[in-house]
């Protein structure tokens, strides 16, 4: 079924069985050079430790204010930028070596990113641009143009009007749904989405999010979908993930993580959100300021500065990654048994 | 500022290397052996054999390049093959007559470019704007050894008011400050000049209408600034790029000058140059080009330091 | 809280909506047309680039067909009839000093004058931008040792580089191609380079990274399209140079070789012509000058038909 010829992808077919992750990634670093006034070497600790897992068929939401890491952690994800530490885990295979190359991987692996006109060749129709994928994977250019039909059709603009256009001649909208396109021509498994509909007007924005479930539904696809913004991330995520300064803050499914949110930060950050309703207005500014930054983040947690719960013991270590309910993880002592914060819990949770 | 310079002079240096490897390359790109032009077409094996040894052309060539290098370093350029005289001497004269007529071109040059460049740029789209763009694409397309021979046929061959060629009324060697010797300098001067004014006024032209267009202009007007203090800022704003370009252009006319100074057959580096490349004269072209390649980057680099030390929005880090 | 993504995506209902329906009718009634189609639409409007052009493309159709089309043997001379003036009833623009036929010797002149000026541009065109693109889309320390070498070329001005590249090589029409393209190929490298490194980060490079594209692949059908328009510009803006710089290399002996006709050449062999006939010694650098300057004027206007913003 697959239409890419040539070399059988062996990694097209389900190994593992549904039990394992599709993507498992642990002790991800990535920390960039700068050079600051004076001479001084430093890094920005862009992502700095971090660990989660993409279930099979799942939707992985990925929140969190600019530069607390998201973009960073997508482009490792692609091989886009090498990572410093870290394994990543396709289907139980490591990415990156002998038995799972980068090349294989990403046949498996696509991306769509957000700016829907800088992710799109200027010189090239949105034709040409959906077959170049298969056509460097040895599907003559005929086949090619025909399945680049095909997936336009599927996302919903119709192969005789649009084919032949420039990317500067379709709207917004329009240019998302071909950069959809694009990332389903090498038939993927797992589609990571960087705010993908972010730059979209709001009515744009639905249409594209539910084209999104029934390619979804269609070809059972995961997503990682990063956004920052909570509503959209809601609407479409099994669970959810919160980025905080390069590290995970809480993870888990995105009921749990959104209507009771356990981090002081999550809280922080739904609280912020405009709300619709007269009555439930935000009075007051839960979170102050701007993130620190990641050049110099503070000892311990790094939420310490900004957070309404921090406590002395707040500064010493950082916490570690806790699970408050199955399937909910958390990197606040507040909520972690015997860390020797006032409103730890008594006892350790059976997760 | 120093640490500025400082790190201009680092990286100028790898460039002069390279340039100075270029220049010693040149001789060994010529084809045939360069001692073929001076010895006599009879001459016995063992006679070349000892000029080749003379000239140190028997040793490996990183060995030669060292040798000529540490020479150079110490002011030695070797001795032309065809006059036997030291070439440092030969260019050292040239460059003199050379930059002298460069710099009057350039001066031209500058006078009329920024002239041009201000009023097109203070009056877009107006006739003189179009005339300006007009004389700076006529400044860069004209074949300027052909420029210097209409100039003779018009002012010396029909109406005889300068004379056609050389430096001065002697007839030979060296240009001097002196009535008879300027008339021998308008000619090739003004012909000279041709390219910078172009060149020039374009880009002040450029410079003024973008100075005029920004807000703070806007808002110095608004405040009641005069006209002339206006004036006063576009001219500081526009000085150091005008500047700089001035620069880089004498630089280009003393390195192009060959054309123009063998049309009015005028005494400096091209001239020389010309000689050495029909006489074959390989110690002397390879003299001639490195001194003149070494002046273009150290003028480089003194604009860079000048318009860096001059422009208060460049960063001196 | 959840209300405006839900609401929205309640009323969708699988239509296409305003935006997408707004564009949809306006794109029925543009014709496609790519970046190239906007550049020719835009330069057949620009009546002096026009004009350059025709010129162009006339001086190329006479060089073609000069050898068939000359009016006398362009190198058949006469002592008896040296130095004609223009208008002369045998010779329409006169006789050079050697009494040849200045009209067919110029209009075959067109050929090697167009020939050495125009092939240098041409073959850096091609050596510079594969250069400048390499160096701009790999990066790195394969860049830094590019572009410090290329340097180094920059440190001569044009023209003395050019004159000393020919004046070691020797004279002959080779030896000046050689050397003007190497004068060529640094600057056409360096704004090659520039443009690419331009490009390297943006979106699209990436996503064909994604889709398991090789760097050359990637190179020839991604970053290409995008940066040669502009270092096309840039080349058609070096002919009119190079055309003046081949012609003085002949003027000065260093390029074409007498008998043959050459505008600079001519011009050279007609310098001690100008107190007897300066009208016809002037002649073949008005051909020059016409040429250069109608590749100069043809290059502005691509230049500004280039600029769309898309």
């Amino acid at each position: 079924m697959s239409v890419i010829p040539g070399t059988p992808d062996p990694f097209a077919e389900d190994r593992g069985g549904p039990a394992q992750p599709l993507l498992s990634v642990s002790a991800l670093y990535k920390h960039f050079p700068v050079r600051k006034a004076g001479g001084r070497k430093q890094v920005v600790r862009a992502v700095d430790g971090v660990d989660f897992e993409v279930l099979k068929g799942e939707t992985l939401g990925i929140v969190g204010e600019s530069g607390c890491g998201k973009s960073t952690t997508a482009k490792l994800l692609m091989g886009l930028i090498a990572r410093d530490t870290g394994q990543m885990l396709y289907d139980g295979q490591p990415v990156g070596e002998r038995s799972m190359p980068w090349r294989s991987y990403r046949r498996q692996v696509q991306m769509v990113f957000q700016d829907s006109y800088a992710s799109l060749n200027p010189r090239m129709t949105v034709e040409q641009s959906i077959a170049f994928g298969p056509k460097v994977n040895g599907v003559p250019g005929r086949q090619a143009v025909e399945r680049a039909r095909a997936l336009l059709a599927r996302v919903g603009l119709e192969p005789k009007r649009f084919a032949g256009r420039y990317p500067h001649e379709i709207s917004g909208g329009q240019r998302q749904r071909v950069n959809i396109a694009r990332s389903l021509a090498l038939e993927p498994r797992l589609v990571l989405l960087d705010e993908a509909v972010s730059a979209l007007d709001k009515s744009v924005e639905a249409q594209v999010l539910n084209l999104l479930l029934d390619l979804k539904q269609e070809f059972g696809l995961t997503y990682i979908f990063i956004s920052h913004d909570l509503n959209v991330v809601r609407f479409i995520s099994d669970r959810v993930m919160v980025m905080y300064l390069g590290r995970v803050a809480e993870i888990g499914p995105s009921d749990a993580v959104l209507a009771a949110p356990s981090h002081p930060y999550t809280r922080a950050l739904l609280a912020s959100m405009p709300s619709l309703d007269p009555d439930n207005r935000t009075q007051k500014a839960l979170l102050a300021g701007d993130p620190p930054n990641p050049i110099d983040p503070p000892p311990g947690c790094r939420f310490h500065p900004r957070c309404a719960l921090a406590e002395p013991v707040c500064s010493d270590a950082e916490p570690p990654l806790g699970a408050v309910a199955p399937l909910h993880r958390v990197a606040c002592l507040a909520r972690q048994p015997g860390s020797g914060h006032s409103a730890a819990p008594a006892r350790a949770l059976a997760a | 500022m120093l640490l500025y310079t400082l790190k201009r002079l680092l990286y100028v240096t790898p460039v002069a290397f390279g340039v100075s490897v270029v220049c010693f390359l040149l001789v060994h790109l010529a084809p045939g052996d360069p001692l073929s032009a001076v010895l006599p077409a009879d001459a016995t094996q063992q006679t070349i054999d000892e000029m080749r040894a003379a000239y140190g052309f028997d040793k490996p060539l990183p060995v030669q390049y060292l040798i000529w290098l540490w020479h150079v370093l110490h002011g030695d350029l070797g001795t032309s093959i065809a006059t036997g005289r030291p070439v440092a001497a030969e260019v050292g004269r040239a460059v003199v007559n050379s930059l002298i007529l460069a710099a009057v071109a350039t001066a031209i040059g500058f006078t009329f470019g920024t002239l041009f460049g201000f009023v097109a740029g203070y009056h877009r789209n107006s006739a003189a704007d179009r005339a300006a763009s007009a004389l700076s694409v006529f400044g860069v397309s004209v074949p300027h050894y052909w420029l210097g021979m209409v100039m003779v046929i018009v002012f010396s061959a029909t109406l005889g008011w300068l004379p056609p060629t050389g430096a001065g009324p002697d007839g030979s060697g060296n240009w001097r400050p002196d009535l008879d010797h300027l008339r021998y300098l308008i000619l090739p001067a003004v012909t000279m000049s041709v390219i910078p004014t172009g060149i020039i006024a374009r880009t002040v032209r450029a410079l003024v209408a973008d100075i005029l267009s920004q807000d703070f202009v806007e808002a110095l007007r608004a405040k009641g600034m005069d006209e002339r203090g206006v004036f006063r800022h576009v001219v500081r704003n526009a000085a150091p790029t005008a500047l700089a370009i001035m620069g880089l252009q004498l630089g280009y006319l003393l390195g192009g000058s060959i054309l123009i100074e063998t049309v009015f057959a005028w005494p400096g580096t091209g001239f020389l140059l010309n000689a050495a490349i029909f006489q074959r004269d390989l110690p002397l072209l390879q003299g001639s080009i490195l001194v003149l390649a070494m002046f273009f980057v150290a003028l480089n680099l003194l604009v860079d330091v000048m318009q860096t030390a001059l422009d208060p929005r460049i960063e001196r880090a | 809280m959840t209300q405006p993504v839900a609401a929205s995506v309640a009323l969708d209902g699988g239509v296409l909506a305003a935006d997408d329906r707004a564009h949809g009718q306006e794109a029925a009634f543009v014709p496609s047309r790519g970046f190239w189609g906007h550049v020719g639409h835009r330069l057949v409007r620009d009546p002096v680039a026009m004009a350059a052009g025709a010129l162009i493309l006339a001086v190329v159709v006479v060089a073609i067909l000069a050898p068939w089309i000359t009016p006398m043997d362009p190198y058949k001379g006469s002592m008896l009839r040296r130095l004609k003036p223009v208008g002369d009833a045998t010779y329409w623009l006169g006789s050079d000093e050697l009494g040849r036929d200045m009209i067919s010797r110029l209009m075959l002149g067109s050929r090697l004058s167009l020939f050495i000026g125009v092939t240098p541009v041409l073959i850096a065109f091609v050596i510079g931008s594969g250069i400048g693109i390499l160096a701009g889309y790999v990066g790195g320390w394969t860049n830094t040792v590019l572009m410090r070498t290329i340097d180094v070329f920059f440190a001569f001005p044009s023209v003395l580089l050019a004159i000393a590249l020919s004046g070691a090589l020797g004279a002959g029409i080779f030896n000046a191609i050689v050397s003007l393209t190497c004068v060529f190929v640094p600057q056409i490298a360096r704004v090659a380079e520039s443009v690419t490194t331009g490009i390297r980060k943006r979106d699209y490079i990436d996503a064909a990274k994604l889709s398991g594209a090789s760097a050359l692949t990637i190179m020839r059908v991604q970053v290409l399209g995008n940066v040669i328009g502009p270092i096309f510009v840039y080349a058609t803006g070096l002919i009119s140079v190079s055309m003046i710089l081949a012609s003085g290399l002949s003027f000065l002996g260093l390029g074409v070789r007498p008998p043959e006709p050459e505008w600079g050449l001519m011009l050279n062999t007609l310098r001690t012509a100008i107190y007897v006939n300066p009208v016809v010694a002037a002649l073949p650098g008005v051909c020059i000058f016409v040429v250069s300057i109608s590749f100069n004027l043809f290059s502005d206007g691509l230049r500004s038909a280039m600029e769309i913003r898309q």
